[in-house]
């Protein structure tokens, strides 16, 4: 536990080193200049618009995190040639991957959570003046805590996005893991359709691999709550649950994937 | 050993995801719908949002129409059968955004031949298997003549929607000439103009019609339809000639028959009457035949009437 801890450290210090903590700072800068431009430009919608943009913005630029230092964690290692100095430690080689798992995503939670008081603070500012009566007619108060369920729920889809760039990490090329993770990311958001797809094709075949496809392939619509916090509509406590449970499996799986692919490796 | 207890635990835990998402299938179900909204449906604007890849959105936005006509058509031939509406009151609204996919793909490439002859084909069929716009299949095909005049199947098709959908005889005769017109057009066209402007909408000339098509057809799908439409015109004749035989029992015994055996009976038919797909047809109390509900023939076209004589 302890190994896992200290790379889980030394990956988070790292990506401060490599200034990935700067995205922050365009955040910033997006929600203010935002939050000035669009109180002029939506006929009243500013709130609701900064919302989205908000939990849009956290959405991505936690995902470009998520790919772009995911799909680095190990291969950059043993390009860099530093793997055989790890792995010269005690240090089993499930831990390095676990403990790379962690560090990133403690990376992620400390952006996420910037970036939800950053959004917290922007939308403070737009109520500030605002009539109660005004306020009244919004979906949902501004400063709504129900944001963080969105939040948490699109930290819970990027911690399996990494570990699906992990995986990748673990046996190809960091361009080929970006574009492999990429390009199952989007698969992930559309598998509804794939679920959907025995509606509109008659070849059973067609349909059953379909459906073999929507429940292999990670499911990440599933947490996209973002219009229905936004709207105010009341996003249900064991639905979370349940979602983060998927997760935790899915991610659990391709761990367990990465770390047979990882020790079956030969750096020789 | 590590290893198979490792792969093992691995597809354990995916098994596990997916009873999760099972279970969260069951209990907090999403719509079934098709995403029917069209966020973009200028096709100016999206010409210039895909710009060097207009093709490939061409393509994607046919996927697309085709989804969205074959997603409703099953939707619609799944719900509970109910008393068909009067043409005027049937709600076609669900294939309202048809014509707009339709068209944005051949804005997107206007060369886009089969998205103007099947999607004038989709356009056209009655509801519920289409949206009933024989009026919008046109303007698709006009769109696809305006871009290739030497296109003699787009006139065709024209020509056939104005036959098969508006029974609009003289139009429809007009069209086949002008196909026929086209360099390259095949030699059918004048005569079956002719004989469509003579005889009109009789079922030989239905006949010789989807036989035509069933010949000149390039694609399975047009070809399917057209055996599917022969197919559905010997039903026809068969259901006349069934009718012949009962209203025979009836002038000779004075009474209807009540089912096929007293037809067998009486040595009118030699066993329960099937339709070409093998279905049995109905024979109802009223003494009139008619196809199965069940048939995948069913329903039959509406009976085509004769051109009215010319002046």
């Amino acid at each position: 536990m302890k190994g896992i801890a200290a790379i889980a450290v030394n990956v988070f210090r790292e990506s401060v080193r490599d200034k990935v903590l700067y995205n922050l700072v365009l955040f910033a800068v997006l929600m203010i200049g935002a939050s000035y431009l669009i109180g002029q430009l939506t006929a009243g919608q500013d709130v609701k618009v900064i919302k989205d943009l908000g939990l849009a913005a956290t959405s991505v630029f936690g995902l470009f995190i998520a790919v772009f230092i995911g799909i680095g964690l190990v291969s950059k290692e043993v390009e860099r040639r530093s793997i055989y100095s790890l792995l010269a430690k005690p240090v089993e080689r499930w831990q390095l991957v676990l403990g790379k798992y962690a560090g990133l995503v403690l990376t992620l939670f400390v952006n996420i959570s910037v970036m939800a008081l950053a959004l917290y603070v922007v939308l403070a500012y737009m109520r500030w003046g605002v009539p109660p009566l005004t306020q009244q007619a919004w979906d949902a108060p501004a400063l709504d805590p129900a944001l963080l369920t969105s939040i948490f729920l699109i930290f819970v889809e990027l911690a399996l996005v990494t570990a699906i760039a992990l995986l990748f990490s673990t046996f190809s090329t960091p361009i080929l893991s970006a574009a492999f993770t990429f390009g199952l990311t989007i698969v992930g958001q559309y598998s509804t359709d794939l679920r959907n797809f025995q509606d509109v094709v008659e070849s059973p075949a067609a349909q059953r691999l379909a459906r073999a496809l929507y429940w292999v392939l990670p499911n990440l619509a599933q947490f996209d709550v973002k219009a229905q916090v936004v709207h105010g509509q009341p996003v249900a406590a064991r639905y979370v649950a349940v979602v983060t449970l998927y997760a935790a499996l899915y991610v659990g799986f391709l761990l367990l994937v990465s770390t047979i692919v990882f020790s079956r490796r030969d750096f020789k | 050993m590590r290893l198979a207890l490792g792969v093992a635990a691995a597809a354990l835990l995916l098994v596990g995801a997916a009873r999760v998402q099972a279970v969260r299938d069951g209990a907090f179900p999403e719509s079934n719908a098709i995403d029917e909204a069209i966020y973009i449906a200028s096709p100016t604007a999206l010409r210039r949002l895909t710009a060097g890849f207009t093709a490939l959105a061409a393509d994607v936005y046919w996927i697309r129409a085709i989804q969205y006509y074959g997603g409703t058509k099953r939707r619609l031939e799944n719900q509970p059968p109910s008393p068909e509406p009067p043409p005027a009151l049937a709600d076609t609204s669900d294939y309202r955004h048809l014509y707009e996919l339709l068209d944005i793909t051949t804005s997107l490439d206007p060369r886009f031949d089969i998205a103007y002859r099947f999607g004038a084909v989709f356009l056209a069929e009655g509801y519920p298997i289409g949206p009933g716009r024989p009026d919008l299949a046109v303007k698709l095909l006009d769109k696809g003549l305006r871009e290739r005049p030497d296109k003699w199947q787009y006139m065709e098709d024209k020509g056939f929607v104005y036959y098969w959908y508006l029974r609009d005889y003289r139009r429809a005769a007009e069209t086949f000439a002008g196909a026929g017109d086209i360099p390259g057009a095949p030699n059918w066209l004048k005569p079956l103009a002719a004989t469509t402007l003579a005889q009109g909408g009789d079922r030989r000339t239905s006949r010789a019609m989807w036989l035509s098509i069933l010949e000149s057809a390039d694609v399975d799908w047009l070809r399917k339809q057209a055996e599917h439409r022969l197919l559905q015109l010997r039903a026809l004749d068969d259901i006349d000639a069934l009718q012949a035989r009962v209203a025979a029992y009836a002038a000779r015994t004075g009474e209807r028959p009540r089912d096929w055996a007293v037809l067998i009976r009486a040595g009118l038919l030699r066993g329960v009457p099937r339709d070409p797909a093998g279905t049995p047809y109905v024979l109802a109390t009223d003494g009139r035949v008619r196809l199965s509900g069940g048939s995948p023939l069913s329903p039959l076209p509406t009976e085509p009437v004769h051109l009215a004589p010319t002046s």
